[in-house]
Parts: C-alpha cells; sequence; structure tokens
C-alpha cells in the first residue's frame, strides 16, 4: 500500500537536511494511525545528509531534478512546487507535511491549489478525530485563540508546522526505508517566472538576536528613537541582544532586522527585558519561547503583565537610568 | 497605464488589548468589540502604499482595490482611496463567511478579469485575522503568475520587467520578475502615508462597485476546510510586581531581583 503522508522537509544553505524534519515525522506519527510515511528528498541531500537513515521511515524518493537543490535557496520555490506536485501526483498522497519555514509557507499553498486541495498553516497539534479525519489546530487572531479546522473527506491537504511544536522523533534502531529513485524531467513552466538574482545578507550590529541569552526590547511606549541607545547601552552591558516591537520598527525608530514578533524574529533567550511594549499576541508569537520576561510598562493592564515572571509598573524613563545603573555595578561585583 | 489590483481585506483592530478578544465558541465566531471599528489590514495598507509609490515614481498606473467580505464598513474601505487609489471593488456577499482561501482567491481572480485584468497584483503578506498567508499564493497558481513574497520595494526597470527587494530573515534578495505578475508586501516597504483632507473628500465622493458571488458565478464553491472549534486559550499570569518607593527605586529592585535569580 502507497504511503498515505509525505514529509516534504527543509533543506539549509549547506546541503543537508533541516532539523525541523524530524519534527515533521513526529507531527506525522500523530495522524498516520502506523499507515506508512514518505519523505521527499533531493538526490544530492539524500546522498550528503545520513542523517534519515536512522529515522523511522517507510519511503524515501530520492529525487533528482536539475536545479532542484538550489531551489530551497531561491526564495520563489517554483522547481520545488513543480517536483512535489509530481512525486504526490504519481502516488496519490493525500496529506503533506511541510515546516512553517519561507520555503514551507510558499509551497504548501501553492502545491495545496495545484492538487485542488487545502492549506492549513502554522500549525501547532494535529490529531484524527472520530471519523478519521485530520483535525489540525493552529493559533490565529495574532495567537489570541486557537481554531481547530478539520479537512473534508477525500480532499488532499497540505500542512505546515510551526517549528518547536513537536518533539524531534528519535532516531530508531536499525529500520532502513525503501529508497526509491525518482527523476523528473527538466521544468518547462508554461508561463514566465521570476528569477533569483542576489542574496544580500545585512550586518546587524551586535549579537543576534536568535542566539542571544539575552534579550533588551523596546517598543512604542518609548516614543521615539533616541532611548534605543540607552537601550544599546545596557545591552552592552548585559552582553544582550537588541529587539524592538514591529510598532517600533514601523516607524523607523530601528531596523527591520530588530524585529521581535508573528512576522520579525522568532527568540527564546533565558531573559527577555522589555520597555513599553505591551505585549500584542502578535509580538508575543515571537517570544513566547523566553524562558523570563522581564516588563516595565506604564499600563498595568498591558498583556506584557501576563506573560511575565518580574514586573515594574511605571515610567521607563525613569525605570530605565536606574535600573542600568544597578546592572552595571552588579556587573561590576561579579 | 499600467494596471495595478490592491487586494485589501476588511478585519478586527489589533491594537484592541487581548482581553477585550472575546469568541463565541458555541458559533465559531470572533465577536467584535462592540464600539470598535476594523480596519484595513495593515500589511494590505503597506501593498496599497506600494502602489502609491509605483505612481509617485513617474508610472501612469490605475490602482484598483479589490476586497471580498460582508459587513464592510464604508468609512473603513474607503481608506485607500483617500490616500490615493482610483476605485474600490468589494465582493460583498453573507456567504464570503464560509469561503475557505481557495473560494477567496477564486473571487478576486473573478472579479480581477471582470474588471479587465490586472499587469500587476498586490497583497497584503498576511492577514492579521487568520494569518495563513496563502489567498495571494492560490491566487498566483490560479491565475498562473509569477508570484513573489514578502516584497519591500518594486522597481520597474522596463517595460513588463520588475526588480523587487524581498526581505529574508538576515537581509534581502534581489529577483527579478516579468510582468503580469502577483507579489505579496511585508511592512517594510513603508507605513501608508496619511489622508489628506482633499483625499478624503474624493473618496467619500466615489462609490464602490460591488459584485455578489452570483455575479460572479460562484454560488456553489465546495468547502475544503471547515473550522470546527474556536476558543481563547487559558493564560495564567504569575507575574511578581516590583514596588520601589518611586519609578527609579523600582528600576534598581528589578535589576537586584533579576541579580538574585541569576538572570542578568
Amino acid at each position: 500500500m502507497p504511503a498515505v503522508l509525505l514529509i516534504l522537509p527543509d533543506i539549509r544553505a549547506d546541503g543537508t537536511i533541516d532539523p525541523t524534519a524530524s519534527e515533521l515525522l513526529s507531527a506525522s506519527r500523530t495522524i498516520t494511525n502506523g499507515r506508512s510515511v514518505a519523505v521527499f528528498l533531493p538526490a544530492e541531500a539524500a546522498t550528503n545528509d545520513s542523517e534519515w537513515q536512522g529515522l523511522d521511515l517507510d519511503v524515501v524518493y530520492r529525487v533528482e531534478l536539475p536545479g532542484l537543490l538550489e531551489d530551497y535557496r531561491s526564495g520563489i520555490y517554483d522547481v520545488i512546487t513543480h517536483a512535489a506536485n509530481e512525486v504526490v501526483g504519481r502516488n496519490g498522497h493525500q496529506t503533506v507535511l511541510l515546516p512553517k519555514t519561507d520555503m514551507g509557507s510558499i509551497v504548501g499553498p501553492r502545491l495545496a491549489a495545484r492538487l485542488g486541495g487545502a492549506h492549513l498553516a502554522d500549525c501547532v497539534d494535529l490529531t484524527l478525530n472520530n471519523a478519521g479525519r485530520i483535525a489540525a489546530t493552529r493559533p490565529v487572531h495574532g495567537g489570541n485563540a486557537l481554531a481547530i479546522y478539520e479537512v473534508e473527506d477525500d480532499i488532499p491537504h497540505t500542512v505546515s508546522i510551526r517549528p518547536g511544536a513537536f518533539e524531534p522523533a528519535l532516531a530508531r534502531g536499525d529500520t532502513r526505508p525503501t529508497i526509491e529513485d525518482v527523476t523528473l524531467s527538466n521544468h518547462s513552466p508554461s508561463t514566465p517566472r521570476a528569477d533569483l538574482l542576489e542574496t544580500v545578507a545585512e550586518e546587524v550590529a551586535g549579537i543576534p538576536l536568535e542566539a542571544a541569552e539575552t534579550v533588551v526590547a523596546g517598543g512604542r511606549g518609548l516614543g521615539g528613537p533616541e532611548p534605543f541607545e540607552e537601550l544599546r547601552t545596557l545591552c552592552h552591558t548585559l552582553n544582550a541582544a537588541l529587539g524592538a516591537s514591529r510598532a517600533a520598527c514601523d516607524a523607523g525608530w530601528l531596523d527591520h532586522s530588530h524585529q521581535v514578533g508573528l512576522t520579525g524574529k522568532k527568540i527564546s533567550p533565558k531573559t527577555y527585558i522589555t520597555f513599553g511594549i505591551s505585549g500584542a499576541s502578535q509580538h508575543m508569537a515571537g517570544c513566547s519561547s523566553a524562558r523570563n520576561i522581564i516588563a516595565v510598562n506604564k499600563d498595568r493592564s498591558a498583556n506584557i503583565f501576563a506573560h511575565a515572571r518580574f514586573g515594574v509598573v511605571g515610567d521607563w524613563s525613569k525605570v530605565l537610568p536606574a535600573f542600568m545603573a544597578a546592572c552595571a555595578e552588579l556587573r561590576d561585583d561579579d | 497605464m499600467l494596471k495595478i489590483a490592491a487586494c485589501a481585506k476588511q478585519v478586527p483592530d489589533t491594537e484592541i488589548p487581548a482581553s477585550q478578544f472575546v469568541v463565541d465558541e458555541d458559533s465559531v465566531v470572533v465577536v467584535p468589540p462592540p464600539g470598535v471599528q476594523p480596519i484595513v489590514n495593515g500589511f494590505d495598507m503597506n501593498a496599497v502604499e506600494t502602489a502609491l509609490k509605483i505612481r509617485d515614481e513617474g508610472t501612469e498606473c490605475e490602482i484598483t482595490v479589490f476586497s471580498i467580505g460582508t459587513g464592510f464598513v464604508m468609512d473603513v474601505m474607503k481608506k485607500p482611496l483617500a490616500i490615493g487609489a482610483d476605485n474600490l471593488v468589494l465582493v460583498d456577499d453573507p456567504a464570503t463567511g464560509d469561503l475557505d482561501a481557495t473560494g477567496t482567491a477564486l473571487a478576486l481572480q473573478a472579479a480581477i478579469n471582470a474588471e479587465g485584468g490586472a499587469d500587476l497584483i498586490l497583497c497584503g503578506r498576511q492577514a492579521s485575522d487568520w494569518d495563513q498567508a496563502h489567498v495571494p499564493l492560490i491566487l498566483g497558481e490560479l491565475m498562473e503568475l509569477p508570484t513573489v513574497t514578502l516584497i519591500r520595494s518594486i522597481d520597474i526597470v522596463g517595460p513588463d520587467e520588475l526588480r523587487l527587494e524581498r526581505v529574508t530573515s538576515d537581509g534581502y534578495q534581489v529577483i527579478a520578475s516579468p510582468m503580469p505578475a502577483l507579489l505579496t508586501i511585508t511592512n517594510e516597504a513603508g507605513e501608508p502615508r496619511y489622508a489628506n483632507m482633499r483625499g478624503i473628500m474624493a473618496a467619500s465622493r466615489k462609490q464602490p462597485k460591488v459584485y455578489n458571488l452570483t455575479d460572479l458565478r460562484l454560488a456553489d464553491l465546495t468547502q475544503r476546510l471547515k473550522m470546527t472549534r474556536l476558543f481563547v486559550p487559558e493564560t495564567e499570569s504569575e507575574v511578581e510586581i516590583i514596588q520601589g518607593e518611586d519609578d527609579a527605586d523600582s528600576g534598581r529592585l528589578l535589576a537586584l531581583r533579576m541579580h538574585d535569580d541569576g538572570l542578568i
């Protein structure tokens, strides 16, 4: 019996399989009921990266198509969409799981459209209901609510899974998946397509947000760009990265590379210290895995306090200088 | 004349505090807070602004805003007109509440085609209500257009040739695309301009063109997905409020408390 479910992992710039792949495998186990699972890998990635060999998989499609591997870094993903559509068409998979990375966010809906099916984005939980239908839970309204969707019978569907929502599946002893080589003919689209000309990495001064143990961030409550200079000094003292809410970035006070939130960076520091951030759910979606949130805000009813471990209700312009001075002293003593 | 279609959705105001966000679990709908107007989805306003910038840079264009929904608040939906868009086309139908993303994309396609097509379709990167970010991509597939997401700037470099900047997690990509094309616009494109009095007056005189799903021959769409539950997850606040003699003292005590707990 052919596998009902196809996993379409992301591939990193170095050609290896993105670690979210094993989270997708965990997610798949909640809905397959023991039925088999297939994985789609560009042939080069399957050869270079042997990680998948230890995973509890049934079938690996080793897909050969010129330009496929490069397409994972294109930002456009035409070749992947084409190849995945071919593989699903040949094997009749009803469910395709992708990570909610840039690739998955784009290939998921496009593939669903080609299959005449449906797409579910950014899911955090999957179950099978009594009727054997897939029910997917996803945060909606910027994280204010959770919604559960069910897919109608016989509708093919693509599901993107939020990174970190599922534990990685552990390698299982000595199972070896069946390897199927799939050679596809050249992708020749009927319509003209977009092309990547250049990828530019923008240097971010200081510590990268995603890797920082401590993040200091400011929001609209700071009222202008100048206070961020003080936050920079605090970052220096605490060896922290500088973040900001979308409102502060949209106002031009800080570059968007500092934006934390649903459409910005997702951070998971040990300590997240916020000044003048109200904690709108869009913002919290970017920092909900911070272990200790510290809130300084003049409005006691601000949502950020509901998520904080420590809080000060007060005027940041009075709190911050004293906080900075105390931090500097404590650091000197350590 | 370049024809630009900007897709815009009416959504609940994202500035309302989380405490005012209420759902009716029985009917599986969000209950709008009383007295709070909806807004045009923020990213869609970024898309309208991007269209206006193309005009500012000297390309003659006709900018038409398309929206699918029902219960439109006209003062809200005319905001794009007030800042300079030319036309507003609404697909206003109570049945749009049951449309899934494919249904919405089909309605947009039908409305855009009914208005003579478009050279450039601009959409916000995602809507702030359901956050799926998939309608533009499905629309691009239906219309067989090159589709590029997360665009912060558009340069028209030749006849039917675009140079795009696409935001990535650590910088940007430069992408060449032919026209017609569909692009999704991100907030990095810049905030929408303010409406001036003349714009507001002009918008108030304009009437939207209104279709319903029957007009577009879309009365019997298959529903592929169904939302079966909607609920607000419980969060338990365990915040310890640090209160000193004044704000400065609170700041000092906060640092000490954090230091005691090994947080700094």
